[in-house]
């Protein structure tokens, strides 16, 4: 079985395995699937302006997906997603509501501060990974709460008050046309930035140097090494976009979706789903495309089951975990999948 | 306040706040040290600290004031075997710790608001009745100066803890069980190799890890929350998991840096009623804990090393 039949086939079992637990639970719950399915259904597709919001949940989860899969191909595992997210959510809407420019340069300076300031929240553990060894995992992990604290902080001390204001209009991603044509929901221009993301790290990774090097340092890094690359300043620069992308995703929900930024009693989400949509996605920015869809519309349209169908939501949440639980033992997958093609060999 | 008293506040506060912890802690330090990371304590906290409150609510009428004990005891059984899917997952299925244990994140979070929403009918538990009370020590409380500090309103569950982390040192690095812990973390095919079943050791200390951080987020929400919530346990666990490594993978080690973070996330509740302290924004306690693991990792304070074999999958015959 080749490696690219494999890294497709198996997120997709996954899916569907995934989708029969989760009915199996409903059913022990004394809810109904068929019920559930239709509401998640309907929550997604059901008329133009759940399409548009769904669109909308796609997009931080393309760029938080991007993320996490771009610091997998060097061998980084960023769980710091989350926090960088956080911090480029606050520095653009800082940027989008305190200073007056025209659009043209307003934009373009909220999500590049955006984009800053999550990279620089992943240079840290990205330094630390690679002058001194230090396991990123528990580095990113702290970076979050750090993102989180700090961050609600600002706020206030900004603010006076848990809400910032609005951004000015000049920052804003809004799309009137979208508007129009999806019943008013908040799908914004931010999902240009996001395919446009998925693109350039797509071009990156597979017809540069750079994205050589970085897979390189990702498979091995004493050969990278031997071969002549600067193993530690690959590590940071992974990181450090990663990070950007990170923030980029903070960027659409401080300029599209939300217009402004309040303090969090706790973590978004985001951060932690775009782990699963990089999984699902074999770490692959096309894959990524295919996960965030998935992820995102499953998120969206979850929000629709408790009115349609007395489901709780959560519902949507226990079905992801599931369904990494299966990627990530794909291992059984492969061997299930051997013996099948084997048979067909011995025939 | 005078000087005695402001002593004997914020010691127990710290104690009280670092209960939940070590207890979590302690559990990191089995597994991680078994060569098994364990990401997934959060969710775990989560599932023990809806666990005991569900059991709380149903049964106080029956155990009485017995309750929370019970509680926590039937939240350990359940929460081991909650961790039995990080278990599943990554040791026979090979799958990716650091994977499998977000996704025990993921589904603990989704798994008990679906149960609470489902049985309550809205997003949070009712308020449990039986709570987590302070009592006075006999006879030692009556001990001029020590006594007000150590042992009068102290929080029974700041001693058990205490006590856990020894009784862990202990096993750790005193008993067969231990040695045996330790080397399927640092070599495990040398351990295959004297006849240790590695993943079965392995089994063993993601379970005690799952007990354990049951019984943290048992204490945690029968202390402090005494309700279930999306926003109970958040960040508790790695919290845990940050003290563990503060402490260098040491139980007693882990216990002192979960003291120290207790006491960083009290001052900041009761910080307003003392001078000095009072002065200092919030935010800077909020992060305490966190930057000083990341300056502790980073080696800045003592060189923090984790076991060799962590983050590997044993396989049989491979090298």
């Amino acid at each position: 079985m080749s490696k690219s039949l494999r890294n497709v086939l198996i997120p997709i079992l996954a899916v569907i395995l995934g989708l029969i637990v989760g009915a199996i639970i409903m059913l022990i719950s004394g809810y109904s699937p068929i019920l559930g399915y239709t509401a998640l259904w309907n929550g997604i597709f059901g008329d133009l302006y759940t399409i548009g919001e769904t669109i909308r949940q796609i997009t931080p989860y393309l760029l938080a997906g991007l993320a996490v899969a771009f610091a997998f191909k060097t061998g980084l595992f960023n769980i710091g997603v989350e926090g960088q997210l956080i911090v480029g959510w606050f520095a653009a809407a800082y940027v989008g509501f305190s200073f007056e420019l025209p659009m043209y340069l307003h934009i373009p300076l909220a999500i590049l501060a955006a984009g800053l300031a999550g990279g620089l929240w992943a240079f840290v553990p990205g330094i630390l990974k690679a002058r001194l060894g230090v396991n990123e995992v528990v580095v990113t992990i702290m970076m979050n709460y750090i993102a989180l604290h700090i961050t609600n902080a600002l706020i206030r001390a900004i603010a006076g008050k848990d809400t910032s204001e609005r951004i000015h209009e000049t920052a804003s991603l809004r799309n009137t046309f979208f508007e129009e044509i999806t019943d008013y929901s908040r799908l914004h221009n931010g999902i240009f930035l996001a395919l446009i993301a998925v693109v350039v790290i797509w071009f990156i990774l597979e017809k540069t140097t750079l994205g050589f090097e970085l897979k390189a340092v990702g498979f091995n890094q004493d050969a990278s090494k031997y071969a002549g690359m600067n193993v530690k300043k690959n590590i940071v620069i992974s990181m450090v976009i990663s990070g950007f992308l990170a923030g980029l995703a903070g960027a659409t929900e401080a300029l599209g979706t939300f217009e402004y930024v309040s303090t969090k009693g706790g973590m978004t989400g985001i951060g932690f789903d775009g782990i699963a949509v990089a999984i699902l996605g074999a770490n692959n920015p096309l894959g990524v495309i295919f996960g965030a869809t998935l992820f995102g519309a499953l998120k969206y349209g979850s929000l629709n089951m408790p009115n349609e169908a007395g489901i709780p939501e959560e519902m949507v949440s226990i079905i992801i975990a599931i369904i990494i639980f299966f990627v990530a033992c794909g291992f059984i997958f492969q061997l299930f999948l051997d013996k099948l093609s084997k048979k067909k060999e011995v025939k | 306040m005078s000087l005695l008293d402001t002593i004997a506040f914020v010691f127990y506060n710290a104690l009280f706040y670092a209960a939940p912890l070590i207890f979590t802690g302690l559990g990191a330090v089995f597994t991680e040290r078994s060569g098994v990371t364990n990401i997934g304590l959060e969710g775990i906290m989560q599932v023990g600290a809806f666990t005991a409150i569900l059991f709380n609510l149903f049964y106080a009428d029956v155990f009485g004031s017995m309750t929370i004990w019970t509680a926590i005891l039937v939240s350990m059984v359940v929460s081991a075997i909650f961790s039995l899917l990080l278990a599943v997952a990554s040791i026979t299925f090979r799958a990716d710790q650091i994977i499998s244990g977000t996704a025990l994140n993921m589904l603990a979070a989704g798994l008990t608001i679906f149960l609470v929403k489902m049985i309550f009918g809205k997003g949070q538990t009712d308020m449990a009745t039986e709570i987590n009370s302070r009592f006075n020590v006999p006879v030692l409380k009556d001990i001029p100066v020590i006594g007000p500090i150590f042992f009068q309103n102290v929080y029974i569950t700041s001693y058990l803890a205490i006590l856990a982390a020894i009784i862990g040192w202990v096993i750790i690095y005193k008993t067969p069980f231990g040695l045996r812990l330790r080397a399927v973390g640092e070599h495990p095919m040398a351990a295959d190799t004297m006849g240790i079943n590695v993943n079965r050791m392995r089994y063993i200390a993601v379970m005690i890890s799952g007990g354990l951080g049951g019984i943290g987020g048992a204490i945690f929400a029968q202390s402090f929350s005494m309700d279930y919530s999306h926003s109970t346990i958040s960040g508790q666990g790695f919290m845990a998991i940050a003290a563990m490594i503060f402490g260098k993978w040491n139980p007693l080690g882990m216990m002192g840096a979960a003291i120290f973070f207790g006491f960083a996330q009290s001052l900041s509740t009761i910080g307003s009623n003392l001078p000095v302290i009072k002065d200092i924004p919030n935010v800077y306690l909020f992060i305490l804990p966190y930057v000083l693991t990341v300056f502790a990792i980073a080696g800045f304070i003592g060189k923090s090393v984790a076991p060799k074999a962590i983050n590997t999958p044993y396989i049989k015959g491979s090298r």
